[in-house]
């Protein structure tokens, strides 16, 4: 399944000055404008240039490992309520997750536009390992902004990215985390924006970015959908994922929006529980406002000012998400829940030993969200997960957590 | 005293006017607003009072560092008013330059009526674009509040001539591709950014005045700009002073120095 250059989008959101409804827009710094006016530009003309998405296909294919594999789950899916659950395998893609889809769009368009540097924000380290990897395959520069928090608890991901050939910078201001790497970056890019693109690694930031990333992850519902059909000849009754920023889930949704009897979930994190205020669940547990140049659900105090975020999953320890996210939630077309660090690190667990797949820690979150959904939809019922990457970068994390670690050897 | 008059007295007097910026609640509640009165006694013409802010995307180091330190010490929208109520005392213009989350939270007609009612002028709106202003338009047009909207070095005509229609007060024009902070040179695209600023507004028949910021730290830098522009905006090498200063009163003093330094330059560049 490829990127079809004349169908990139199906919906006609966003408008366009990129808003989603109320959500989404351009709250930047003048000094951005032209470069993302000129972004949108450039990447409707790549899309629709069939050596553009000629080159991107092929990379998708024969570099990333597209299409990835709908696996059906038939050990975890006892424990969901016997309805078929089918994993659409992006740990399988070449750095391990989805993100190398958005990744390789971004990296051919940063260079088609002569841009000889790319930039990236990251949380888990999944974004700044795809773009160090893209950067080094099309002979980029490349510079990473990761939270000195995630540094720690991401430590072998930041080795990957140096190995590849990335300067990566901690960036410790604020909470140290996702949302502070990101500020960073934006600070970067305001001063380098002649030669540098910012390769955003989600479905947020000031237009054209959140639709532009939707767009180069749409891919993995599509061929969900296709693969479904041939495997079930019908379509699912639900499409579960994971949402921090939001690009694995939008990129899973967006086929099935129109189909409008596939329910769409998506889970959040909710760290602690809602009710302790630890967590990182916008839509749940937030309020609209304007962050990180878009206007979204965000968590935020009484007087605007960002409240941290808490995950387990360093991936989904943003507080804010995607216009698009927000959009559909409002409407009513996605469902939105809270999933806890310790409900999701059952799911973990119980993936790793009833199918022999260990799946990153942002996933499984979309997997104890399949197991209510599969539970309550009952053993009838098709769910598709988008299994949005793997676990290894986890395993420092869940040998902690699981206690797995022999005396002495934990590290704090 | 409105920015316009305080923008019309310097250019009766053939100098450039001086705006100066400092964060609400910065070093703290009280040294803050001792430190705005100082730089109104030492010679700004315009205040800018920073609405200290979470996710400060476009400040450098400097300012990052002054707005941390006000909100770990509880910084509120009401000191920002509080700072501003004590600016207007002086009778020196003072204008809010704020993230535009806050103001959202706040409620854009809430906060322009609170800031008038508190004697500000208006507010500089660093992350909200024309596009994006619709409420802040109808707000300032109520309460008769200045909107202090920014042009860039990339920004095409078209922009230009769309950010100035839109702008009262004066027009801030950014004078690096940057983040804020002092810088030793001033960018040498920026006499002709302030330049087509003025082309698009003479074109629409006003008079608006443009003043030039981001980089500017000392009074040499001061007479270049004045040479070529109607405000000289200077922010971080003021917070500076009061992070140096290993006491308030050392940093007091500091900043006087800079203000006096700065007012000469703008003084001595035409």
């Amino acid at each position: 399944m490829t990127i079809d250059a004349a169908r990139g989008t199906s919906t006609p959101l966003p408008d366009s000055e990129g808003h989603f409804g109320i959500y989404g827009g351009r709250f930047a710094p003048e000094a951005l404008m032209a470069a993302l006016a000129e972004l949108e530009r450039e990447f409707a003309a790549a899309m629709a240039d069939p050596a553009f998405t000629g080159e991107l296909n092929d990379l998708l294919a024969n570099y990333a490992g597209r299409p990835s594999l709908l696996t059906e789950a038939k050990r975890f899916a006892e424990h969901a309520g016997g309805a078929r659950v089918l994993l659409k395998r992006e740990d399988l893609n070449h750095t391990g997750s989805h993100k190398i889809n958005n990744v390789l769009g971004q990296a051919l368009l940063a260079r088609r536009m002569g841009k000889r540097r790319l930039i990236a924000e990251t949380g888990a380290g999944q974004h700044g390992v795809a773009t160090a990897t893209a950067a080094a395959l099309l002979g980029l520069e490349c510079t990473v902004f990761m939270g000195e928090l995630d540094t720690e608890r991401q430590a072998l991901n930041v080795a990957r990215m140096r190995m590849l050939g990335a300067a990566v910078v901690p960036v410790g201001t604020g909470s140290r985390t996702l949302k502070d790497a990101c500020n960073e970056a934006f600070r970067d890019w305001v001063a380098t924006v002649d030669h540098t693109h910012y390769c955003v690694g989600s479905t947020m930031g000031p237009h054209p970015f959140p639709t532009m990333v939707r767009d180069l992850q749409r891919v993995i519902g599509v061929e969900a959908r296709a693969q479904v059909l041939e495997l079930t000849g019908r379509l699912p009754d639900a499409v579960v994922a994971c949402v921090g920023g939001g690009s694995n889930s939008m990129g899973a949704f967006h086929a099935f929006v129109p189909d409008e009897g596939v329910g769409l979930y998506g889970f959040e994190a909710a760290g602690d529980g809602i009710e302790t205020g630890r967590h990182a669940a916008t839509i749940t547990g937030g309020s609209v406002g304007v962050i990180h140049g878009m206007r979204t659900y965000l968590l935020q105090d009484a007087e605007g000012q960002t409240i941290e975020s808490h995950s387990i999953s360093a991936g989904l320890d943003y507080p804010g998400v995607g216009p698009e996210h927000s959009w559909l939630h409002d409407s009513g077309r996605a469902v939105y829940a809270p999933i806890t660090d310790a409900e999701a690190m059952e799911a973990f667990a119980l993936l790793c030993r009833t199918e022999g797949v260990i799946p990153a820690i942002e996933s499984a979150h979309a997997l104890a969200g399949a197991l209510k959904v599969g539970r309550e939809l009952g053993p009838d019922a098709v769910v598709v997960v988008c299994l949005s990457g793997r676990g290894d970068k986890d395993m420092h994390t869940a040998a902690e957590y699981f206690g797995l670690m022999p005396a002495g050897e934990a590290s704090a | 005293m409105t920015v316009q008059t305080a923008f019309d007295k310097a250019r009766a007097e053939d100098r450039a006017a001086l705006v100066g910026y400092l964060p609400a609640a910065f070093p703290s509640r009280e040294g803050g607003i001792r430190a705005v009165t100082a730089m109104v006694e030492a010679g700004c013409d315009v205040i800018e009072i920073g609405l200290p802010y979470s996710d400060p995307m476009m400040d450098g180091p400097t300012i990052q560092d002054a707005v941390h330190h006000a909100l770990v010490g509880g910084a509120r929208v009401a000191d920002v008013f509080a700072a501003v109520e004590a600016v207007a005392a002086t009778g020196v213009p003072a204008l809010v330059m704020t993230y535009w989350n806050p103001v959202d939270r706040y409620g854009v007609e809430a906060f322009a009526r609170d800031l008038a009612s508190a004697g500000g002028s208006g507010l500089i709106t660093p992350d909200l674009t024309p596009e994006e202003a619709g409420p802040w338009v109808e707000a300032s047009d109520a309460h008769d509040l200045d909107r202090v909207f920014l042009v860039a070095l990339s920004s095409t005509d078209e922009r230009i001539d769309k950010i100035t229609r839109l702008s009262r007060g004066f027009v801030y024009a950014a004078s690096l591709m940057g983040v804020t902070g002092a810088r030793t040179a001033v960018d040498t695209g920026a006499p002709r950014l302030v330049e087509r600023t003025r082309a698009a507004i003479a074109a629409q028949g006003r008079d608006l005045p443009v003043g030039l910021g981001l980089g500017v730290g000392d009074g040499r830098q001061a007479a270049e700009v004045a040479g070529f522009a109607d405000g000289v905006i200077v922010g971080s090498a003021f917070v500076r002073r009061l992070l140096d200063g290993s006491t308030l009163e050392e940093g007091l003093a500091d900043l006087r120095e800079l203000t006096a330094d700065l007012a000469a330059g703008v003084r001595s560049g035409r």
